[in-house]
């Protein structure tokens, strides 16, 4: 605030405050000559107004307002830039009270936080918050239960794109992961899309036309198997989908043919900056349980 | 001293009065706000919205997202937890109207960019259940057949502009041809995962 204004906001403010006072005053002194029926003398219609004093526990409420009101510009800041004597301020006071839940927060992570993870995962009470923390932040794409749901992986099964490691959780939750496929129709042609589909779906035991297999298979180690792996079984570097155990992500099998033709990405946003590091730990160590139950 | 009653007979001195008593409140509690600098200047790294952004802004506005999602986080612990780092006034600069709200039927938007993924917006903006099987939004699913409202969109800029927005006159101009193609979801989604990330989201 510049000078002006923090004058004109003091000014203002005290002359008012002065004004109430006197007002205050000034009506106290002033004697109405009664009449002897105690009215105001006005008649509205017949109707006559009482000239009874105010009530003296209003006009206290008065009085005391303007105490408080001297007193809080006095300790608050209020007149100007004037900061008060309390020295108070809005983001003083939330830090003070993040201080003091951080630490309360700490007090109580500290009992199961450095536990390894086999026992972390035991332990009612960490499980507890990680799973709060997982209703809070990962529940709107994986699903209250943590099914998950098309284009959101399931996290109770044994099933990883990133890896189902404690740490490789971990660095999915801090980091979050970018899965691309891109699109490789023009590299395969409609003939070979229609191959490689039929073997990508061979791969999960589903019967296919033996002869498109054997193309698609020749075409998948050309074009496919540098992320899924020869085998079909992915690969968690990549965050490359196991095609072999007829779990998909996307929606079913039927979706082969459109992955090729157009791609696919998902993405898991990062959240070492949404949660703490504790925090961060605890609701992966609650995931990386689903997956052991 | 004036009596009373000739305040009270004469409703137009009555008015005047009223509203010179009133203005002085204004005077001391909005005012100098104007000339206060966190609460004018941009925080640093805020950036005016590009031409998808504030065409999804304008899409917000119109569906009356504001309705049932806030746009500010309260300095209390509870909410940053939950949200991130509370709202500051510098990061409202380039909002017109500004989204602040009150009513949260759904939760605060405020810090919402980058939580989640585009796909994950496009899914559940035009079917919320899909996603979030509890959800008692509305899904809105023309936005995604919808054309992003090119002419409007421009209009608006070069309004913003003329209101100190840093827009320059090549962003303006080149406007048209980076939203032509855009659907209002997709121009939704791009105000969505802006909304909140000039500042770090932690409050740590």
């Amino acid at each position: 605030m510049n000078n002006f204004w923090h004058w004109t906001v003091i000014v203002i403010v005290i002359v008012h405050l002065i004004a109430y006072i006197w007002l205050l005053l000034a009506t106290a002194k002033k004697k109405v000559a009664k009449n002897d029926k105690n009215t105001t003398g006005h008649e509205w219609d017949g109707i006559v107004e009482l000239d009874s004093p105010m009530p003296r526990w209003w006009l206290w409420l008065f009085v005391i307002s303007i105490i408080f009101a001297a007193g809080y510009l006095y300790a608050y800041p209020g007149l100007g830039n004037y900061q008060g004597s309390l020295n108070w301020s809005q983001q003083k006071q939330f830090q003070a009270h993040y201080d003091k839940v951080t630490e309360a927060r700490n007090k109580s992570f500290a009992t199961f936080i450095n536990k390894p993870i086999d026992e972390l995962v035991n332990d009612d009470k960490a499980m507890l918050i990680g799973s709060r923390i997982f209703a809070n932040n990962c529940a709107l794409c994986h699903g209250s239960d943590a099914q998950g749901a098309t284009g959101f992986p399931n996290l109770t099964d044994d099933d990883w794109n990133w890896g189902g490691d404690f740490e490789q959780i971990l660095t999915s939750v801090k980091t979050g992961r970018n899965g691309i496929m891109p699109p490789l129709a023009p590299a395969l042609g409609e003939e070979g899309v229609k191959q490689v589909a039929a073997y990508v779906r061979s791969l999960s035991s589903t019967e296919q036309d033996a002869n498109l297999v054997a193309e698609g298979q020749n075409k998948f180690n050309m074009f496919c198997a540098a992320c899924h792996g020869t085998d079909g079984k992915g690969n968690d570097m990549f965050g490359a989908p196991n095609l072999t155990d007829n779990i998909w992500l996307h929606g079913t099998s039927e979706i082969i043919e459109t992955a090729i033709y157009e791609g696919l990405s998902g993405k898991m946003p990062a959240h070492a900056e949404i949660l703490d590091e504790n925090r961060v730990k605890l609701v992966a160590a609650y995931v990386y349980s689903l997956s052991k139950e | 001293m004036i009596k009373h009653e000739k305040i009270e007979k004469n409703i137009g001195l009555m008015g005047v009065l009223i509203a010179i008593v009133i203005s002085f409140a204004g005077i001391i509690e909005i005012i100098p706000l104007m000339t206060q600098a966190s609460v004018i200047k941009p925080v640093e790294g805020l950036k005016p919205r590009n031409a998808l952004q504030l065409a999804g802004q304008n899409v917000y506005v119109s569906e009356g997202c504001y309705g049932c999602h806030s746009q500010q986080v309260r300095p209390f612990v509870d909410e940053t937890l939950r949200y991130g780092h509370y709202s500051m006034a510098g990061e409202s600069v380039y909002d017109r109207p500004f989204q602040w709200g009150s009513k949260r039927t759904g939760p605060d938007l405020a810090r919402v960019g980058g939580r989640y993924s585009d796909e994950w917006h496009e899914i559940h903006l035009i079917d919320p259940r899909a996603v979030v099987p509890t959800s008692n939004m509305p899904g809105y699913p023309w936005l995604a057949k919808n054309p992003v409202d090119v002419e409007q969109t421009v209009a608006s800029m070069k309004v913003l502009q003329t209101l100190g927005h840093p827009y320059t006159d090549e962003e303006i101009t080149a406007a048209a041809d980076l939203i032509k193609n855009k659907t209002e979801l997709e121009a939704l989604v791009a105000y969505l995962q802006n909304l909140g990330t000039a500042v770090p989201r932690s409050y740590q």
